[in-house]
Parts: structure tokens; sequence; C-alpha cells
């Protein structure tokens, strides 16, 4: 993970925010992380729109496949991008010219990371996550982490609400 | 959604000591952490039960993997040693069985420090040596010899920074320097500073292990061991690491740093060398250390304090001809020690006796309170002669080259009160 540091309270609120997310890069390969992320993610009762030219038509996980952002027919809060960090950039530019979708934020993947990509998406009025999971960050900010041993970096004397999947996706 | 807690910047070490890694239990709103006494954890449906054994969601399966009252341990460890990640371990020599296993290929050489632990000498020379991993073993107190015993098949250096027995200080910054020329990890036992007194990640240290045996469990009831990765390593340079950037068969070719990112090197530790050979912390143990961690600061300065007491007695004693404490003035690592341990070099020491082996023997039979026995990070003082106890089966010149010569003694200085330690001592050396 880079040097990129993002307040708790800014990735929690996206998560709360965010009820569809367009992930692009989505692999019906099952053991691909993006594959990981979309399932973990609908089980918290997120929709997941999967985007990939090259499984356009096809169903994923319940969803058709559509061959870019645009030709998704629903609106849809969250991209989020499973490319390598070049090819996030041109995402990104796409997502902001869309952005009466409903999108809200834009999000790059672990290793993922283009600055001057984000910077356009700022100034067209989207907030941006680099270098991040979604799955790991829900993960963290809810307590699942912390069962591979993982330092959440969370301290609370509060009794937890037991856990619930959002709604009932 | 469930409640969040607050992030935990801001935060000091006492507060962590305490809290991390466990907040009250949801259901029954259990304040201290339940010891979760079970092998297995019953699954929501099959669909569930396939996620969870393919890696693809967070969750318990078996108690070989993972364990709610473990994870809380490794959590606390993860965040006093401002690490990203942590897997636990039967104790501090399965812990690093675990690291090397998932860091080396048969045929793979590491550097240590000759300035350890003599179990870990033992289990690098030899019993590694069997499943084709050579250690090289050199002397640490000038760092440029790392750099002149590493080759191509060098994946790792490991040392003490603060070193068992005690007194001996190894400059951490530049061996970082040459673990990062080479593009291998560096990798720190700090059981001896235990990460109060001493904090190998913040001087750029890639992975942290301790025998939580010692001073985090702290009152010697439970064997244990951590590994701590900082999450900052990139195993991808120099195509070394294979277990890390292919596919793994036993996970149907899942790759573990791409998908774990920066907590891949433990999940990796745990879900193929934790799963395959075993050597699981059990619930008892791991409870016993979450509660000792929670005294770990008030304790380390009493230890610290007791220690440099002591050290400083025994200077004054006419019957000692040394004592290396790096507490002391006259310890050349004095200035590494208020580098790297400002808050004190530990508690574990050696002395020697101008009476030599009788004179040994004499002392270790003769103290009421200090305990005779192999052991060190305890409340209570212990007490070793090594040549005639832990290094008997070596020659005398061996038994020098290792530190433990016939005129040694190895104090582990514990809570009590200071001058019942002095006067036990006193009358021991007559
Ligand atoms: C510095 C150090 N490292 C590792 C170990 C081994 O740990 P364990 O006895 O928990 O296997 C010890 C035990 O004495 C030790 O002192």
């Amino acid at each position: 993970m880079s040097d990129l540091e993002y307040d708790d309270e800014l990735i929690a609120g996206i998560l709360e925010r965010t009820e569809t997310i367009a992930m692009v890069g989505a692999s019906s390969n099952w053991v691909r992380p993006s594959h990981f992320a979309m399932k973990y993610l609908q089980s918290k009762g997120y929709r997941v729109i999967p985007v990939n030219p090259r499984e356009a038509g096809s169903q994923l996980l319940g969803e058709t496949v559509y061959a870019d952002l645009a030709a998704i027919p629903d609106q849809f809060q969250m991209v989020d991008i499973f490319r390598n960090s070049k090819a996030a950039g041109g995402i990104a530019d796409e997502a902001a010219a869309i952005k009466d979708k409903g999108i809200e934020f834009i999000w790059m993947q672990l290793g993922v990371r283009n600055d001057e990509a984000a910077s356009r998406a700022e100034v067209a009025g989207l907030n941006v996550i680099m270098d991040r999971c979604p799955k790991i960050e829900y993960g963290r900010l809810y307590g699942e982490l912390s069962w591979s041993g993982v330092n959440s970096r969370i301290i609370s004397a509060k009794r937890p609400r037991i856990m619930q999947r959002r709604r009932n996706g | 959604m469930a409640d969040r807690g607050k992030h935990q910047t801001g935060f000091g070490f006492e507060t962590r000591a305490i809290h991390a890694g466990a907040r009250p239990e949801p259901v029954t709103g259990a304040r201290n952490t339940p010891i979760y006494q079970t092998s297995s954890y019953v699954f929501e449906d099959a669909e569930h039960a396939a996620d969870l054994f393919n890696l693809s969601r967070f969750g318990f399966i078996y108690s070989r993997l993972t364990n709610p009252t473990v994870s809380v341990l490794e959590e606390r460890v993860a965040s006093l040693e401002n690490g990203r990640a942590a897997v636990a371990a039967a104790s501090g020599h399965a812990a690093q069985f675990l690291t090397f296993f998932t860091l080396l290929e048969p045929g793979d050489e590491f550097v240590a420090s000759r300035n350890l632990y003599g179990g870990s000498m033992t289990q690098f020379g030899l019993s590694f040596k069997k499943l084709g991993w050579t250690c090289h073993f050199v002397d640490g107190t000038d760092p440029e010899n790392f750099r002149r015993a590493i080759t191509p098949k060098t994946k790792a250096l490991f040392l003490e920074v603060l070193a068992n027995p005690g007194g001996i200080i190894i400059d951490l910054e530049k061996v970082v320097e040459i673990g990062k020329d080479a593009g291998i990890p560096v990798i720190v036992d700090n059981t001896m500073a235990s990460p109060y007194l001493h904090q190998p990640l913040e001087w750029g240290a890639d992975i942290v292990i301790h025998s939580t045996t010692k001073y985090l469990s702290g009152h010697g009831t439970s064997m244990g061991g951590v590994v701590v990765e900082s999450g900052k390593f990139d195993w991808t340079q120099g195509g070394k690491f294979p277990s890390m950037t292919e596919p793994e068969p036993s996970y149907h070719g899942l790759t573990f740093y791409e998908t774990f990112g920066d907590f891949g090197f433990t999940t990796k530790a745990r879900a193929v060398a934790l799963r395959d050979f075993g050597p699981v912390q059990s619930p008892m143990n791991a409870f016993m250390t979450i509660t000792g961690i929670e005294t770990l600061h008030l304790r380390m300065e009493r230890h610290v304090a007791n220690a440099q007491v002591v050290a400083e007695y025994l200077e004054g004693h006419e019957k000692v001809a040394w004592v290396s404490y790096a507490g002391l003035q006259s310890s050349p690592y004095r200035e590494l020690a208020q580098k790297y341990l400002p808050k004190g070099p530990g508690a574990v020491f050696n002395f020697g006796l101008k009476g030599g082996y009788e004179a040994g023997v004499h002392v270790v039979e003769t103290v009421e309170l200090f305990s005779h026995l192999a052991n060190v990070g305890d409340t209570r003082s212990l007490i070793i002669h090594p040549a005639s106890t832990t290094h008997r089966q070596l020659s005398p010149e061996q038994q020098i080259a290792a530190g433990a010569g016939p005129d040694v003694i190895r104090l582990s200085v514990g809570l009590e009160s200071v001058e019942d330690l002095l006067r036990d001592l006193d009358q021991a050396l007559g």
C-alpha cells in the first residue's frame, strides 16, 4: 500500500452512501481478486454491476456484464476499477463524462494509482480513492479483517451491534 | 451496518496495549476477551463454507487457521509494533518456522547475526539444513558482515537488535540499508526488547518475530510466538519470492500478494504454513498473553529500572570480573542503546565471576530468591549458569565463542523489591 492516507470517516461515508457499484475489470475467473471482491460486496448487500468488454452480454454472479460504463442502463454511485494505473485514468475520465448516472465515487483498487486522472475527476466533482480495496476496507472498518490478525486501527469500548447484512441483498 | 469504532491514530501505546483488537463481545457484552475454546465453527450454508475455504470472504472455519481469542492477540501485537498484520504460533520457534517456510524454497539461503538466542542458532544451523535452507551466521556487531555474506540465493537478513543474552546491540538502520540494497526483507526477533522498548518496523525492518513466552505474556505462564509484517515490502522485486507472487496450487492458483496486498505475507503464512504444519497457539495461552500485554508498559519500566540497579551493584562487587549490560557507562553499546532503546536496554544480561566455573555453580545453587531455570522475561528474577546447563554439551572453546564461558552467569531481572534482589546476590556471592 502506498503512502496515500484516507480518513476512516471518509471511507466509511463512501461505503455507507453507496448502494450500487460498477466494477470495471470484473472477472468470471473465480480465483481472481475482482471475483472475490464482487461476491463479497454482494454478500454485504451492495448491487455490483460487472463491466468487462471481453465478457459483455454474459451473466456473472447473477448480473449482466456490460462492455463499458456508458452501456449500463441503471444508476450507480461508485466505479470500482480493477485495471492497471494507466487504463484507470481513461475509465475515470469516462465516469466523469457520464456522472449524471448518479456517479459520486471513483475507487481504484490496491496497487492502482493515477494522480492526474484523480485530479481531473475531482475537478469534475467526484470523490476519488486510490490503492485501496473496498472489500478490505469494509472488512477492516466493520471488524471482519481483524479475524485474520490485521491491524484494523480501530479502538473502541462500545458494544458493537451484531453484524447484519446491509439490506436483503 | 454494525457500529464502527474510532481510528486509532492518536491513541498511545498504553491504550493500545489494553484495547487493540479487543472490543466488547457483541452477543453478550462480555468486556474481557472470551476464551473461545472451540476447534471449529458452524457454516451458514454450503456457499458460505466454500467461500471461506477459498479465502474469498472472512470468517472462522477451524482453529488450526484462526480462532477469535488468538486473533485478538494477533491484532494487538500488530498494533503495538505498528505493523499491518500478524499471525500467532505455538511458540517463538514455531513463529520463526512459519516465517522461513513462507519465504524460502529448498536451496535458498539467509544471513543471521551470530548474536542470537542459542535455540535459534540450533534451529537455523541444524534443523533448517535438513529442509534445504542454509543459514550463514555472521558477527552482526559489524553490519557490513551481512552484506559480505549475501549471495544470489539469499532471501532474508535476521537479527536480534537487543540480543539474547543481552548486552549487545546491533545497528539496525545499517542492516536495513543492506537489506534494501539487496531487495530482501530484514527480520528482527524483538523478544528481548518487547515493543515497549524497541519497535523495529519504525527503523525500516520488514518483519518482526516474538517469542511471546517472554515479556509479552510476562508471567512465565504461556508459550507462544507471533509474526508481524510491516506491509511495506515489495514482494515482486527480483522474482525472488515465488510463494508470494506465483499462483498457489493448494488454493486453485490464487496469488497471495496480488489478492491480499500488504497483509499477503501473514495471510500466506497462516493459510499454508500454519494450515499444513499446524503449530497453532491455543486460545488459553492467547488469553493469558493478551492479559499480560495489558500491563507490558508498567512491567517493562520496572524491569529495566531493576536491571540497571542490579547491573550497577554487580559492577562494583569485588568478586565480579565484568558485567555486560548496555545501560552501564562502561558498555561499548551504550550509544546504540540510547538510539534504539531509549527507555532502557532490557533486563537480561550476563556477568562474569572471577572464581570461574566453581564460583558460577556455587552462586546458582546458593541464591534463594532468583529461580534457577532456563527462561527469561518473567515477573520472577531468573538465574542460570550456561556452562553447566544449556551449553554443557559444547567444548570449552565453543562455550566461550557462544558467550557461555565457564565464568558466565545470566540474569533475567524480575519485578521483586530490588533491595531483596541485591541482598540475595550479596549472600550468594559471599
Ligand atoms: C530471543 C528469543 N527468540 C526466540 C526464542 C524462542 O522462543 P520459544 O521458546 O517461545 O519457542 C527465545 C526463547 O528463549 C528467545 O529468547
